[in-house]
Order: C-alpha cells, then sequence, then structure tokens
C-alpha cells in the first residue's frame, strides 16, 4: 500500500499505483496520476479515459486491451479504434495505463 | 472421458449431476464421494442403476482411510494411485466436478 | 486455425456464497485473449450467476453480474443454460441476464463430449 497527495488530500493507492478506492478518483487525481506517468493529459486522452469509466460502470471490469480496441472503434471509429493511436497515447499500454489514470483496477488478466 | 467425483452423496449432488448430464465412460470416485461406492449407503443404488453407461471406479486408500475398505459396493471397480494415473491417460479429457 | 481447442467452462455454484463464480468468471475473461473456442455451461446452482437484479450492497460484496454482458465483447457468445437446473429454481429464461441457448441435461451431455478440455467450477 501507498500513497498519493492530491490538493492537500492523501489517496491509497496500491504497490503499482493504482487507486484503491474507485469512489476517490476526480480529475485532478487523473491529472496527477498521468503526471506520474508522464502523460500529458489532453482531450484524446481523456476521450479514453471517459470511455474506460463508462465501460466500467456498465460492466463492473476493466476490459482487456483488445477489447477495449475494439470497442473504442465501435463507438470513437476506426481511426482510434486501433493500437497504434491508443498506443500513441498510452506508451505503457492503454490497458494498464489508461486504467490507472482511469481509477480502475488493472484489466484482468493483464500483467 | 473420465469423470472424477469427490464430494459426498449425502450433501451434495455433484456425482448425481454427473450421472445425469454426462453420456457415459469412465467415473472414479474420490475424496469424500467414495462414501458412494459402498454397501448400504443411500447413494449405493443410484450408482448401481447408471453401472450399464459408466464404468465405476473408486480410490481405494480413501476408502480405506474412511474405514470403509471392506465395504465396496458390488460392481465398483477399485483402483489405486497409479490406476488413477492410468485412467487419466486412458480417456482423452477429464472432468473434475467440484 | 489449426490449433483451435474446445473449451467448455461449467459452472455449478451460486455466485455468493463460494468464490468458485467469480474465479470461473476471471479464467474465462483470461483465456478469451488465446482466441479459443469457449463454451460457458451453467447448471445446478451455477444458473443462479446468471439471474437479472443483483443487488450486493447489503452484504458488502462486488457485484459481478455485470461482466457476464460484456462476454460478448469478448467474443465469448456460447452460454448454455440446463433447463432442468432453471425449472428446479423456478426461473425461466426471461430471469437472465445475458442471452443465453437453453438445453436439455441430456443435450448438454452431448456437448460436454465435444469438448477437448473440460474445466469445472
Amino acid at each position: 500500500m501507498a500513497n498519493i497527495e492530491v490538493g492537500g488530500n492523501s489517496y491509497e493507492t496500491d504497490e503499482e499505483g493504482y487507486l484503491v478506492n474507485l469512489s476517490d478518483w476526480n480529475s485532478d487525481i487523473a491529472n496527477y496520476i498521468a503526471g506520474t506517468e508522464n502523460i500529458e493529459m489532453n482531450d484524446q486522452h481523456w476521450e479514453v479515459i471517459n470511455f474506460l469509466r463508462e465501460y466500467f460502470e456498465e460492466y463492473q471490469i476493466a476490459p482487456a486491451v483488445r477489447v477495449l480496441t475494439k470497442a473504442i472503434g465501435k463507438k470513437l471509429g476506426a481511426d482510434k479504434g486501433n493500437s497504434e493511436y491508443l498506443y500513441g497515447l498510452f506508451p505503457y499500454g492503454p490497458g494498464k495505463q489508461a486504467c490507472k489514470i482511469a481509477g480502475l483496477p488493472k484489466p484482468t488478466g493483464c500483467v | 472421458m473420465l469423470h472424477i467425483v469427490n464430494k459426498s452423496p449425502l450433501t451434495s449432488v455433484t456425482l448425481e449431476s454427473c450421472l445425469n448430464t454426462a453420456t457415459g465412460g469412465d467415473v472414479l470416485l474420490i475424496e469424500d464421494a467414495v462414501y458412494a461406492a459402498t454397501r448400504g449407503s443411500a447413494a449405493e443404488a443410484k450408482l448401481q442403476s447408471a453401472m450399464g453407461r459408466f464404468k465405476i471406479h473408486v480410490l481405494m486408500p480413501d476408502l480405506e482411510a474412511r474405514g470403509l475398505g471392506d465395504r465396496l459396493a458390488e460392481g465398483v471397480t477399485p483402483v489405486d494411485y497409479s490406476g488413477f494415473v492410468e485412467l487419466t491417460v486412458s480417456n482423452k479429457t477429464s472432468q473434475s466436478w467440484l | 486455425m489449426s490449433d483451435t481447442k474446445k473449451f467448455m467452462f461449467v459452472n455449478r455454484k451460486a455466485p455468493y456464497g463460494t468464490i468458485y463464480a467469480l474465479e470461473s468468471l476471471e479464467v474465462v475473461l483470461i483465456t478469451a485473449a488465446f482466441d479459443q473456442d469457449v463454451s460457458l455451461v451453467f447448471m445446478d446452482d451455477g444458473v443462479y450467476q446468471l439471474k437479472k437484479g443483483q443487488q450486493t450492497k447489503g452484504i458488502e460484496t462486488k457485484n459481478f453480474s455485470p461482466a457476464y454482458r460484456a462476454l460478448e465483447g469478448y467474443d465469448i457468445e456460447k452460454l448454455y443454460v440446463e433447463q432442468e437446473a432453471l425449472e428446479a429454481r423456478g426461473l425461466s429464461e426471461d430471469d437472465l441476464l445475458v442471452d443465453v441457448t437453453v438445453l436439455s441435461r441430456a443435450e448438454m451431455g452431448a456437448l460436454m463430449d465435444e469438448q477437448d478440455v473440460v474445466l469445472s467450477f
């Protein structure tokens, strides 16, 4: 267990930096975690993060990368539903990195 | 196909589900499922009536451990651990009913 | 693909009393990454896993039932439910939260015989 300090508040994370309490999440925390991953959030990042949060809200799981890619393609168009685009935004993996920023657990089966 | 059952027939429907669902093949009773293969048990009749479709085996070390080594029901084949291994080898697939 | 195997996951336990249902679901989601021919079977108390309207707030446990609706996105579309198990529990197909194929016990047995790997939970 570890803690991150954002806006004067302390939030619990696991040893890999994923938020422990999903309900803690807010956009300041997202920006903070993105910073620790060397990502500067722009609208394209946010589009994916918001998509992930909606997906989690509906299914209660973080999608595998392959599933995320396909679902994004369906919703946001084929130009975004591909690995090149998503890895461009999240170089260390759209599953792993984007889920962390979105305040979700690590996708099942993701090592 | 080899069906492995490990639950007592008196507390769980696992053996019944196995016998009612599977189309045939080998059934191996291990752990608490060995109680089904004892003379006078309430499950004995069920086992007997399934013998047309299944070959029923029981893991003797488990039966002996429970003090029932001398009460093996009619028509059930006793196996030891190497017999267990042979059954898993001779069947293309195994299913452990939990 | 020639190295595709037929995997069947047999779910026979109710969702919250034991960890089996959740464990099975996690294994299924992981298996989906390997592009195999996956079937999910729900029989005995396993049919309760798919019951609509699960509300777990009161038991402070994660409600994982919405994840069954995500399976389609994982290309897992073969869900089979045993007719006799539904009937014994006063349930019908309309009570389930995903589209399934209802099979008789005998049909289920025949389907089992076609598999390369059967994993029971």
